[in-house]
């Protein structure tokens, strides 16, 4: 053991008079990380991001990105003699002819769901904590850019084995770019060298998918967490836990384990999945050709609310001075899309603007204590839903033998009722939960004890809460609307931008004016004088 | 990294972190009460405890390795290319389970057993770390401005406005030489998308048997799909393909009544042919409903009237599917009598009405 211990402190000595590395050692070894199960969203689109790396790289080893035309002649008999791309043939033998090719292959497409998922799920995690507030708004941008950026990279992912189904993805894509005013054609021209399709659509897209848009991942990711480490995670109100501290577990040698640990349970559980789900069998679609399409196609889930906006958009054209054009597919694929992601990039900049709060923020909301924001929060994901579902209205139409017609219209309507009905109900259950504190702060837990008084009066017994959870039940701030400022300052001077400031304090009372307070000492003791 | 670590000496307890309280302020905050008393888990307290979870981690560690060898075993015992049709896919089949499992269990165990381990047997005291705020000192940010005061002063950048001009106005259009030579990634579409294959006299060929097709040999209600004569001989046969893709379908004589008075002539006894290429976004219009005459893309379901020229009846299509006009060769076989007089598919900028 000590000539062991003598040669690590050989190599560490080493790397530290090259390096200086124990500086950094000393201080990061122990570093805090407070710990929550929904922290661990976050990880599970990272581990799945390095897990499509290695499975993504194994593909590319055997992969054929080109759409020159075979005709088959390999295991899978039902396809033999038939004319297919390069791309989709290899896509075969990796399924078929390189052992555990197939396992890989769902290994690599059920990773980029669960990525996708995941860093879905961990943004409406960061939203509905607040933690995207002050110093952390630089990292939502990123996370923002990391969601629609996946998007494309999974577009192009499930395009590459040139199958039936996927090219139908990218005759879609076709026509949204011919959908551009003024310059659409030409992108599309540029885009598939010529007409639809080609032959040099699968090459191009090829390494846009495994070259250009991960170097971009990874170096955006490595920003996201680099910041993370450096700003210091946030954490739950609790106690012990202030904005000035981090209370947690250190970094070596517990983080490093669960952490570890964790992206080992992530790989695992995702090939597991993969061993005994299969998903798209790209051999019984059979290659692509532009004059087929099977029934029921669906593109991969994160597609899913383009598809729907697509499908439920009126059908609008414009026709004028011999020009097209096409608002049914330029509005609901770009313009819509568009917008949302605006919005959701903006949105810290826009609450912290309407709110004035410019501090900073380290101890995480409980969703409930912002009930605009967790009503604007699920308002969005009921959006995304509807649209979703809007998407698989001909599979919805089929499975419950309704109309299209109807289900369709059904969405258009849906999509501007439901989404606001749900931030009112989502507000009102916020502000029930907030009063259920306070009572929980004022009058104790009802314990079910019924307790009759030597005058006859029955009671029941009251238990009053720790003082921990009274703790956590009043340690949020109850913020008031500002207050619109007086049209002139103190010396008579007009105040400029008095139309900002007014849609601020309209925008402010629409965010705080029913806010419920923490109950207060005082409030607890004036209750308890009383009794 | 500015890392600013103080652990807590006295076992995790935060008292210290906890905001000085100053008058009057506990009537309207309750107190932080700072971190619980630890809670020591039985493992910490019992070596026997602690020697049963250390065999735990040790047996979760060990179904890893087990994990692993399934996999070698089973990647060299099935050998799915050695057999053929169904036998293969089953192999491919039993292949993929034993493989995926074994590979899940060697990583899911080497997971589950390093957070047991650090669960149950790594110490669980909290610590606590200061947390400075992000922002710099004054003296930091003073320090910051007079380096870069003093280095645009050595820069000149402000004085020398030749220099700042002549550079901006070099990097400027550097960005233009990343863009130009992206100029040869594809031709101009001049006027592509508006011709197809089909030219007159051009056979209608059903798609995929290749077979020409006669009047005759359809019955009312008959749908066919159909290839101008020849295309997989073209120089790029999918793109053509793409755009001359059409449907035929021939309707009873009461089912024409309604068609458009310009387009009179167009059938050959009742059989009409269309473009199946979607006015959307360009999904193979496939779908015929023989009892109403629609034809449904399965894609973004528009849906045309085929009795009505191919009119939009729902959906997110703007446009009719074009038609084709038809007439018949002197073998009797069903041709095309001109190209499509509009282009087919999707709308773009250039198309006129």
């Amino acid at each position: 053991m000590p000539d062991l211990e003598k040669s690590a402190g050989k190599i560490a000595n080493d790397i530290d008079e090259r390096f200086g590395s124990a500086n950094f050692v000393r201080r990061s070894a122990r570093k805090v990380f407070p710990d929550h199960w929904s922290f661990m969203l976050g990880e599970i689109a990272l581990y799945s991001f390095i897990i499509l790396l290695l499975t993504g790289t194994f593909l590319a080893l055997w992969f054929k990105p080109s759409q020159g035309q075979v005709v088959y002649d390999g295991s899978y008999v039902p396809l033999h003699g038939l004319r297919m791309s390069e791309a989709y043939a290899s896509t075969l033998h990796i399924s078929f002819d390189v052992r555990g090719g197939l396992i890989i292959r769902q290994i690599h497409h059920w990773a980029a769901l669960i990525f996708v998922a995941a860093m879905i799920v961990h943004s409406a995690r960061v939203f509905f904590t607040g933690a995207f507030r002050k110093p952390r708004e630089t990292n939502w941008l990123i996370g923002v850019g990391l969601i629609s950026l996946s998007i494309i990279e999974g577009l192009l992912g499930y395009s590459l084995p040139d199958d039936l189904l996927s090219g139908t993805g990218f005759r879609i894509a076709e026509g949204v770019l011919l959908s551009i005013p003024v310059v659409g054609t030409y992108l599309s021209f540029f885009l598939f060298g010529g007409q639809f399709p080609g032959e040099d659509l699968i090459p191009r897209i090829y390494t846009i998918h495994v070259l250009l848009l991960p170097g971009i991942f990874l170096a955006l990711i490595t920003v996201h967490v680099m910041l993370v480490w450096y700003q210091k995670h946030t954490q739950y109100p609790g106690e012990g836990r202030t904005e000035k501290n981090s209370v947690g577990y250190p970094f070596f040698p517990v983080y490093t384990a669960k952490a570890g640990g964790f992206f080992f349970i992530t790989f695992g559980v995702t090939t597991l999945l993969s061993a005994f789900a299969t998903i798209n069998p790209i051999w019984l679609f059979g290659p692509y050709t532009p004059t087929q399409v099977s029934a029921g196609s669906q593109p991969d889930f994160y597609m899913g609310f383009l598809e729907g906006v697509l499908r439920m958009f009126p059908n609008w054209e414009i026709h004028a001075f011999g020009d097209t054009l096409s608002l049914n597919v330029l509005v609901p694929t770009l313009l819509i899309p568009g917008l949302l992601f605006t919005a959701m990039a903006i949105y810290p900049m826009l609450e912290a603007w309407v709110t004035g709060d410019h501090r900073e923020h380290h101890i995480l909301d409980r969703p409930r204590n912002a009930p605009t924001r967790t009503g604007i929060g699920v308002m969005a994901i009921v959006t995304w839903l509807i649209l979703l579902a809007a998407g698989a209205n001909d599979i919805l139409a089929i499975t419950f033998h309704l109309s299209i017609n109807s289900i369709t219209w059904f969405f258009r309507f849906a999509v501007f009722t439901i989404p606001p009905l749900s931030y009112l109900v989502t507000k009102r259950i916020c502000l029930g939960l907030q009063r259920r504190d306070r009572d929980l702060v004022l009058h104790g837990r009802e314990t079910g004890r019924i307790v009759r008084l030597a005058h006859g009066e029955m009671i029941e017994v009251h238990e009053p809460i720790s003082e921990a959870e009274r703790f956590v039940l009043t340690q949020h701030e109850s913020p008031r609307p500002l207050e619109l400022e007086p049209a002139a300052d103190a010396n008579g001077i007009p105040r400029r931008h008095i139309l900002a400031s007014k849609i601020r304090a309209r925008m402010s009372r629409f965010y705080f004016e029913d806010t419920v307070a923490p109950p207060t000492p005082a409030e607890v003791h004036e209750l308890e004088s009383h009794h | 990294m500015s890392d600013d670590l103080h652990t807590d000496p006295a076992g995790g307890h935060g008292h210290d972190e906890i905001e000085p309280v100053r008058t009057g302020e506990l009537e309207t905050r309750f107190r932080d009460p700072g971190l619980p008393a630890h809670i020591y888990r039985r493992s910490d307290i019992d070596p026997r405890a602690a020697k049963r979870r250390e065999r735990e981690v040790a047996a979760l560690f060990g179904l890893s390795t087990l994990g692993t060898l399934l996999f070698i075993v089973a990647f060299f015992v099935i050998k799915p290319t050695d057999a053929s049709g169904s036998e293969m896919l089953s192999r491919v089949g039993l292949s993929t389970k034993l493989l995926g499992l074994g590979l899940g269990l060697a990583l899911f165990c080497i997971g589950a057993g390093a957070i047991h381990w650090a669960k149950t047997l790594m110490p669980d005291d909290e610590i606590v770390a200061v947390r400075k705020p992000m922002r710099s000192s004054d003296e930091d940010r003073a320090g910051a401005i007079e380096a870069m005061k003093e280095g645009a002063a050595g820069a000149g950048l402000g004085r020398r406005k030749l220099i700042r001009n002549s550079l901006v106005g070099a990097l400027a259009p550097l960005g233009l030489l990343a863009i130009i030579p992206l100029r040869d990634l594809g031709p101009l579409p001049g006027d592509s998308l508006e011709h197809t294959a089909w030219k007159a006299g051009k056979r209608l060929m059903s798609d995929p048997a290749g077979h020409p097709i006669k009047p005759e040999d359809m019955e009312i209600g008959g749908v066919v799909h159909v290839l101008p004569e020849g295309i997989e001989n073209s120089e790029h046969p999918l793109n053509d393909e793409a755009k001359a893709t059409a449907i035929v379908i021939r309707l009873a004589p009461e089912d024409l009544d309604n068609q458009r008075p310009d387009r009179k002539g167009w059938d050959v006894s009742g059989i009409v042919c269309y473009s199946k290429v979607c006015t959307h976004v360009g999904c193979p219009v496939g779908l015929y409903e023989q009892q109403t005459h629609h034809l449904l893309c399965p894609c973004h379901q528009s849906t045309f009237d085929v009795t009505r020229n191919c009119e939009v009846i729902f959906g997110p299509a703007h446009r009719p599917l074009p038609q084709l006009k038809l007439t018949t060769d002197s073998d009797g076989y069903l041709v095309a009598a001109q190209d499509f007089q509009e282009p087919v598919g999707p709308s773009f900028w250039e198309r006129g009405n």
